[in-house]
């Protein structure tokens, strides 16, 4: 890039926040997908939400791409550069939590503020912020909403877009766009925020974000419940709600995960399992241990082998560290690990599941599956070797395969990862070619010189 | 070396241990730099694509690759949290000591790691002389701490309030022979480290006294070469297996059952690296010398290690009524590099009589990282103040810590902000217990070696 306009962004946020030397900037080429790194010509990190506008303006005016990026751990590619003269924009130095009220229930932040710093600074004030996607350590606000981030508690409390209230953004002429508000209830112009959600960096930049939030529940039980079969187990997910009990959490492990887990952790999980459940469910006291009880019943009718229940809240943290486990064990065992996030209507989770290790075999790769059972939101990993190029071609047929199937029962693309560049092409398929031209209109009204994160989700 | 190709090829033997990354950044939530800073080069993920980059020659310029990589505490926070399991700590030494080799060693700390660190006798003498320059040049500022403060304006110390040098190295006096022949009780070669022999004299005469009591037969040299890790953060190979090999020559015509320290860095650089260094192959140390550094390195324990898993020190059931409240800050060689978290609690505990307030973060790093702090004093200290608030939201009078390292920057912390909390070792605190209660319980049950399981930390789901 040109001496002139690195010093125009310099004098915008400060030299100090403007990367423009060869190694810094090959350090925002990857994003958590597994894809060929596209090197920005620059990277630039406003402290300030005037800093954000201006250097957006910036960008535009000069015809430059300019990619938003939170903590980089979107799995879809949504943050490597669009192209070589890309402009990286961090947020991470737009941290701020603005205001908790607890009284009316809700927060205003920036959108650089790590998800479980958040989430824990709303605890502390007496109140709940339940999305809590597996990167939540790491994860910003801002990625959560730009991928409509999801997370074990799905089931009963939502997804990110569930606690969005409202978005101020710029747009790509630095003009601050405001929508929603603090209340409940709104209906005051369009509703530009539920456009925002899930707009992958396309539509916007946001600069602030004002998110719901709740009381937190009273009471949990957990417990966990072994099956010989993956029928079993889901058919015991299918009672359970059946039964009308919302479980907060509703987790599933593959039989191939257990015997990863097992053998990462050695702490006697049945290996010769075909499925386990982890269980919990919060509320009132009272009510909590009545639909523990009620899910220990169908558990067993169901025909499980074992059942678990927690006692205390270590117990309670051993029966989790399973589920925790799953992702670091599996992804030591090679070391390309392929994370995917197919989801099914969740009748049909026995189906997939079975599908997925016909496809396993077929293509000669290992895959095992964990994820959300009471959402069908599944995640097949396929661990593998990018170096292995003939191993990685038939990965990559595989993948096809996955989600091929998954459209085929009615599923979708993607339960929480979003489209970003690794999807772009199934997402046709899912959709119609109507979809596509109607959405690339619309980031045309937006976005004229197509500077934002282009090429993503919906291709050129 | 000098030969770009040599550079390439030699980093591409760390493939195998680079490929295990996969980005997924989870290793941002645990680095204190990156927590500071807030920059993708500080944090591992970044630094790892960096050296993968200049294997791959993607990047062709080494010493911006090794900037990047020196700015980094080393302080295994990173590898301790990656769910891939890559073993960072070996990819940054290992590289560092590569783009080094390169590079070449800048000439100031060629002078420092080849003529001083790796020559005792000239370093001991140089610190004596500096020792006494101390008195003209800086003047105590708080007596709970014994820290001091430069005069005048030095351009090494600046306004670091720091630990004066002892007058003399603590192994000049305090070095012993084994005093019994062996017999089936304990015998231990007991190794203060460079910090404690020189500027915490007083942690290894907690560690005799306690050691004494315990009926443990110790064994203390009468030199203290270093155990490495300076040059091997700063990449000069050359130097670290110099140190190493005048390590052996001490410890080989020794049978003793465990070494013991008391400084939580060089444990971890005995258990971890020694063996990682030697496994890399390539260097000097090959042939018959190699067991022996395994073997040694087998043998080395925490001083709080030794005391709980190997003498059996315990908490007393009751708990303390005393007016003295204490923290422990856990330094990241010891929690995050071997797992020792539990030990020094205990040995805490075991002094009995005071009100021990769990700070928050314990685990936290408080920024030193060794020469990180010296390079970067301004980084270190914003990564301290966290640690420093941490501290003070206790209200404890002391802060206890296992590492003389980070003991030191405690005491700048708090010293600079005019805080009288005393900084401690957990064995002086346990030594003071003995002098004041000659009553306290001796355990019964020493354990001969085999008994200590670094991977016990490791929890079952029952
Ligand atoms: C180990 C691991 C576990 C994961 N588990 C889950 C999970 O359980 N559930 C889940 O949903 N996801 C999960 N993810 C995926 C990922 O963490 C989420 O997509 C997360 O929301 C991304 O947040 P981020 O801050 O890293 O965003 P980034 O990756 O930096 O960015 C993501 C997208 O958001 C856009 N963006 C970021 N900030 C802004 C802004 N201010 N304005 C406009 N656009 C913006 C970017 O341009 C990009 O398109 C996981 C990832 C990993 C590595
Ligand atoms: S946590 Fe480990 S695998 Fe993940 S990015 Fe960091 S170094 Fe790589
Ligand atoms: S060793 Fe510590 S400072 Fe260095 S990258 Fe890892 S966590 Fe960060």
């Amino acid at each position: 890039m040109n001496k002139k306009l690195v010093c125009e962004f310099e004098n915008l946020v400060g030299r100090e926040n403007v990367m423009a030397e060869q190694a810094d900037r090959q350090a925002y080429s990857y994003d958590s997908a597994v894809l060929e790194p596209v090197v920005p010509a620059l990277v630039v990190r406003p402290e300030t939400s005037a800093q954000l506008g201006k250097t957006v303006r910036l960008c535009n005016e000069n015809g430059l791409p300019l990619t938003v990026r939170g903590a980089g751990t979107n799995l879809s590619g949504g943050t490597i550069p669009a192209a070589p003269n890309a402009v990286v924009v961090t947020t991470n130095g737009l941290s701020g939590i603005i205001e908790i009220n607890s009284e009316d229930m809700y927060a205003v932040v920036e959108p650089g503020v790590i998800t479980a710093q958040f989430a824990a600074a709303v605890a502390a004030k007496g109140l709940f912020y339940p999305p809590d996607p597996g990167s939540q350590t790491v994860s910003t606000l801002g990625g959560n909403v730009a991928e409509n981030a999801g997370g074990l508690r799905g089931l009963k409390y939502g997804v990110t877009k569930d606690y969005v209230m409202g978005i101020e953004f710029f747009d790509v002429n630095g003009e601050l766009v405001k929508s929603g508000s603090k209340t409940v209830k709104c209906a005051t112009g369009f509703n530009l925020s539920d456009l925002m959600v899930g707009s992958e960096g396309l539509l916007g930049v946001f600069s602030r974000i004002i998110f719901k939030l709740i009381p937190p529940p009273k009471d949990s039980r957990a417990m966990m419940a072994v099956f010989d079969s993956v029928e079993k187990a889901s058919e015991t997910v299918s009672a359970i709600i059946a039964e009308q009990i919302v479980p907060c959490t509703l987790e599933f492990l593959d039989n191939f995960t257990i015997r990863t887990v097992e053998d990462f952790r050695h702490a006697g999980l049945p290996t010769d399992a075909g499925a386990l459940l982890l269980i919990e469910v919060d509320g009132h006291p009272a009510g909590v241990e009545d639909d523990a009880e009620k899910i220990r019943k169908i558990c067993e009718q169901k025909g499980a082998g074992k059942i678990q229940r927690a006692g205390s809240a270590a117990e309670k943290d051993l029966i989790w560290q399973a589920r925790r486990d799953a992702l670091p064990a599996l992804a030591r065992l090679k070391p390309t690990t392929v994370l995917e996030d197919a989801t099914v209507p969740r009748s049909r989770i026995p189906e997939m599941v079975k599908k997925i290790r016909d496809i396993g075999e077929k293509y000669h790769i290992d895959i095992g599956t964990f994820g959300h059972a009471g959402d069908g939101n599944l995640h097949p990993t396929i661990l593998t070797d990018k170096r292995d190029k003939d191993e990685f071609a038939r990965v990559e047929q595989a993948i096809d395969e996955i989600f091929e199937a998954a459209l085929a029962m009615g599923g979708t693309l993607s339960g929480e990862h979003g489209i970003g560049l690794a999807k772009r092409k199934y997402l046709e398929g899912e959709t119609s070619r109507g979809t596509i031209r109607y959405s690339r209109r619309l980031k045309e009204t937006f976005d004229p010189v197509n500077i934002l994160n282009p090429g993503k989700v919906i291709g050129d | 070396m000098a030969d770009i190709e040599e550079l390439v090829r030699l980093l591409k033997e760390l493939e195998e241990e680079l490929v295990h990354c996969t980005r997924c950044g989870m290793c941002q939530a645990v680095c204190p730099l990156y927590g500071a800073t807030g920059r993708e080069t500080d944090v591992a993920r970044g630094k790892i694509v960096l050296v993968e980059n200049l294997s791959k020659e993607i990047l062709d310029d080494p010493e911006a690759v090794k900037q990047r990589l020196d700015r980094c505490l080393l302080c295994g926070s990173c590898e301790a949290a990656c769910p891939g399991g890559v073993p960072i700590m070996d990819i940054f030494l290992k590289a560092r000591a590569i783009i080094t080799g390169y590079l070449g060693l800048s000439p100031v700390k060629k002078a420092i790691f080849r003529g001083l660190l790796s020559n005792p006798d000239r370093f001991d003498k140089l610190l004596k002389w500096m020792a006494r320059l101390q008195g003209p040049f800086s003047r105590q500022v708080s007596e709970t701490l014994g820290s001091s403060c430069a005069r005048f304006m030095s351009p090494v110390i600046g306004d670091r309030h720091f630990m004066p040098i002892a007058s003399e190295a603590w192994h000049k006096k305090g070095h012993r022979q084994f005093l019994r022949p062996r017999d089936p009780g304990l015998r231990v070669v007991f190794y203060p480290g460079c910090l404690v022999d020189r500027i915490f004299p007083r942690v290894a005469e907690a560690v005799m006294k306690v050691l004494d009591f315990h009926e443990v037969d110790v064994f203390a040299a009468d030199r203290v070469p270093c155990c490495g890790i300076p040059a091997l953060s700063a990449g000069d190979r050359q130097s670290f297996e110099k140190l190493v090999r005048q390590n052996m020559d001490i410890l080989d015509s020794l049978d003793f059952d465990y070494l013991v320290t008391p400084c939580a860095t060089c444990t971890a650089t005995i258990r971890k690296f020694w063996p990682a260094m030697i496994e890399a192959g390539a260097g000097g140390l090959t042939g018959e010398i190699q067991e022996k550094v395994l073997a040694a390195s087998e043998k080395t324990r925490d001083i709080n290690e030794l005391l709980v898993d190997v003498l059996g020190v315990q908490a007393p059931a009751a708990p303390a009524s005393g007016a003295k409240s204490l923290t422990y800050h856990d330094p990241c060689h010891l929690k995050k590099s071997l797992g020792i978290s539990r030990q020094p609690r205990t040995v805490l505990a075991a002094a009995g009589d005071v009100n021990f307030a769990e700070m928050r973060e314990p685990d936290r790093c408080c920024g030193m990282g060794g020469s990180f702090n010296l390079q970067h004093y301004g980084l270190s200290d914003k990564i301290g103040q966290k640690k420093l608030a941490a501290i003070l939201e206790t209200g404890a009078d002391t802060v206890a810590t296992g590492c003389p390292a980070c003991m030191l920057q405690l005491t700048d912390l708090l010293s600079r902000g005019g805080h009288a909390l005393a900084v401690k070792h957990p064995v002086e605190v346990y030594a003071e217990a003995l002098q004041q209660r000659p009553g306290l319980q001796k355990p019964v049950d020493a354990q001969k070696p085999g008994n200590t399981d670094y991977d016990k930390a490791t929890e079952t789901y029952r």
